[in-house]
């Protein structure tokens, strides 16, 4: 399933990534080369393809992407958690907080200590918290459950769940007592995310986690998340398909388009200067109050099929500004500034061919 | 019926469910939903008008009603002039027969996937409502027809892709094929309940766009149900129509798109404003401007303003007594539920409640 971990310590140190990881900054984890593959009869459907990320502690990374560009599996991935039959391939390292621990191979993890790196080290908050729960448990025994399983102090465990839930705007012995059929939605969706919490992981994976809700409570989430973060130090990867929504809540924002990243950057140079044409028309695209209506517009085109990514630049297709040599040439990954990378090969012109409409000051 | 005769009239519309409960006996109070409380709304021809609101707020009970799927439990909803539940009854001899105005009145769902029938070839879905409606069209003319609406919502080759059976559909492609089939009963109203939500985001401004595009070509009034606020701008200030906000069965606030979204009186607007994320950096991530998260239970609405539960702005007034709606401006065509909007003394003599300001 992976490589031995002697052989991703050389890889490492001979990677010159093109992902800053080489910098000296303090990583979290790391990607490298991270594919997943599904055998289907009509061939093999690569559904990430060759991703190579670093993430840093203590940030909060957004991962955007229309429907079947691969977030998912880059949310599953990160945590060896990709279902049969598909395969994983490449690495993930995590490097824990203490000096002392040696960085963990993810990918190459048994059932064991791959379930306690799963809740204690990195956590996940799936979209749909209404199926996450057992509909015949109260949320204390959700809690307990997961603090007996994993042999920590129970009546500490409830105490950190308590504090936890009333930062999450939550009356802690209500939704303790309550059975999961008897909150809402959003309720639900903030109880889950506390429970992801209560073993204090350092990393919380969160694939679409407000999707399901109402714009108020995405909103209200977001500022809750940001709150958290601050106050246990938590790294964050929050994926979603909502550009609009990430952009108030996240550090760092890659936009993934046919399964591999095709920008990645500062959030404020992500929407101030976005320099791949796929991420303006994503902006673009994006119904918002501000912008003025006449230049919003859809994208052409649609997304790539897993099994026959086009050849060269996998957006050639759908781009304005494609040429020849985009159908041939896979685009590198290229720095714009330090803090800002994309795969293209004319971003230097995008401002000429793909003007951004959104009404943001420049 | 005169020509300035709105379509659709809904006046002091409630729709309450009541809840099965109470057990065994039968003289237990039974639970009332308010899920509609008191809207009035007119719909002219080529109107487009837009409702947002949080789920639980009666969005799409107030839509149902609208196109005639919710007998009201109190108020009246007529179609140019006549009653629509008086129509249906029994012996009622109406102006306007039923089933004029059942075709009159078309909806969109919400999702695409299970409006279709996965048996059924889109131009076998398509032919249904024709064979019903239009019993003396025959079958070339069906099919040409049917493909000509094919082929105008972007659909080509449309030979091809009334032949394909609904999973072979993406959801946009389906969702065309819903819209399809409303329009082809040449409808005065369409309802479109959140029909854009369950796309992609790079598609929903598409959807929105064609259905801007047809709605000028057939003279077609749109009622639009999001619970988002940029997608119901989007079409609404697009077709010169009208937004509307609900909060737990009431409508508090609707009036002109571009003048709601720019001059929100309502404070509950003014949430919703904040919480539809806008593109930008320069601010970041802010208090939630409302005092209780969680909307309150339909069930039983809290007395007063419904909102001073959550509302920033909330007085001793707000809890006892229910404003009344009133108009901002000149026009009278911006209308809102709130006592911040009126200079009743009433409210800006009261104290402000627990966690709020004036």
């Amino acid at each position: 399933m992976s490589k031995t971990s002697s052989t991703l310590h050389e890889r490492q140190s001979s990677n010159g990534t093109a992902d800053s990881g080489s910098t000296g900054e303090d990583i979290i984890l790391e990607c490298r080369d991270l594919s997943v593959a599904f055998e289907m009869d009509r061939g093999t459907s690569r559904v990430l393809h060759n991703v190579d990320i670093d993430i840093r502690r203590g940030e909060i990374i957004g991962i955007v992407g229309e429907s079947g560009s691969g977030k998912s599996m880059f949310a599953s991935a990160l945590l060896n958690a990709v279902v049969d039959p598909g395969k994983t391939s490449g690495t993930v390292t995590y490097h824990p907080s203490d000096d002392e621990s040696d960085p963990v191979d993810v990918l190459g993890l048994d059932k064991g200590p791959l379930r306690t790196l799963r809740w204690e080290d990195i956590s996940m908050v799936f979209q749909g918290a209404m199926s996450s729960f057992n509909p015949t448990m109260d949320f204390r025994e959700h809690f307990v459950e997961t603090l007996d399983a994993h042999d920590y102090d129970v009546v500490e465990g409830i105490e950190r769940a308590e504090e936890l839930l009333a930062d999450l705007y939550l009356d802690p012995d209500r939704v303790l007592d309550s059975y999961p059929h008897e909150l809402s939605g959003g309720m639900k969706q903030r109880a889950l995310i506390a429970l992801a919490l209560v073993l204090e992981p350092e990393v919380l994976v969160m694939d679409e986690p407000t999707a399901a809700l109402d714009l108020l409570m995405q909103r209200s989430i977001i500022s809750l998340l940001s709150d958290l973060r601050d106050k246990y130090d938590l790294t964050m990867v929050f994926i979603t398909h909502d550009l609009p929504l990430v952009t108030k809540l996240a550090d760092r924002i890659g936009v993934l388009y046919a399964f591999e990243f095709a920008e990645v950057g500062n959030t404020a140079e992500m929407v101030e200067n976005p320099r791949h044409p796929y991420t303006r028309a994503l902006l673009n695209a994006t119904p918002n109050l501000d912008a003025p209506l006449s230049e919003m517009r859809p994208i052409e085109g649609s997304a790539p099929d897993p099994v026959n990514v086009p050849a060269g630049c996998p957006y050639h297709e759908r781009c304005p500004m494609a040429t020849a040599d985009c159908e041939d040439v896979k685009p590198p990954m290229e720095l714009v500034t330090d803090t800002h990378e994309v795969a293209c090969h004319h971003w230097r012109d995008v401002d000429d061919e793909v003007p951004l409409s959104v009404g943001v000051e420049r | 019926m005169s020509a300035d005769e709105p379509v659709l009239s809904l006046s002091n519309v409630d729709v309450h469910f009541e809840k099965a409960g109470g057990g065994l006996n039968p003289f237990a109070a039974r639970d009332t939903v308010r899920a509609v409380d008191g809207v009035n709304l007119d719909i002219e021809s080529n109107d487009v008008v837009a409702i947002v609101g949080e789920s639980g707020s009666g969005k799409t009970t107030l839509g149902k009603t609208a196109v005639g799927l919710q007998n009201p439990t109190g108020g009246s909803i007529s179609y140019r002039g006549q009653d629509i539940w008086q129509a249906k009854g029994w012996r009622s001899d109406p102006e306007i027969p039923f089933e004029e105005i059942r075709r009159s009145l078309q909806i969109i769902h919400q999702d695409p996937g299970a409006s279709l029938n996965p048996n059924r070839t889109v131009l076998s879905s398509l032919a249904a409502p024709l064979k019903q409606w239009q019993p003396d069209l025959g079958p070339e003319d069906r099919e040409a027809r049917i493909l000509h609406f094919i082929e105008r919502v972007g659909m080509s080759p449309p030979e091809d892709y009334a032949h394909r059976y609904p999973h072979q559909l993406s959801g946009g492609e389906k969702q065309r094929v819903a819209l399809v089939r409303a329009l082809l009963m040449n409808p005065d109203v369409i309802l479109a309940d959140e029909a854009v939500s369950a796309l992609d985001v790079s598609l929903r401004v598409e959807m929105m766009d064609l259905m801007l595009e047809l709605q000028a070509e057939f003279d077609t009034s749109f009622l639009f149900i999001s619970h988002d606020l940029s997608n119901a701008r989007y079409i609404a200030e697009h077709a010169g129509g009208r937004l509307g906000v609900m909060y737990l069965g009431e409508l508090v606030e609707i009036g002109p798109a571009e003048e709601v979204i720019q001059n929100p009186q309502h404070p509950y607007t003014k949430v919703l404003k904040w919480a539809t994320p806008e593109l930008g950096v320069n601010e970041g991530p802010t208090e939630p401007p409302v005092r209780e998260l969680d909307i309150p239970d339909p069930v039983n609405p809290p007395a007063g303003c419904r909102f001073h539960t959550r509302c920033p702005n909330a007085t001793e007034q707000c809890r006892q007594a229910t404003p009344d709606v009133t108009a901002v401006g000149n026009d009278g065509r911006h209308r809102v539920a709130c006592y911040r909007s009126t200079d009743d003394d009433a409210y800006w003599n009261s104290t402000p409640l627990d966690g709020a300001e004036k």
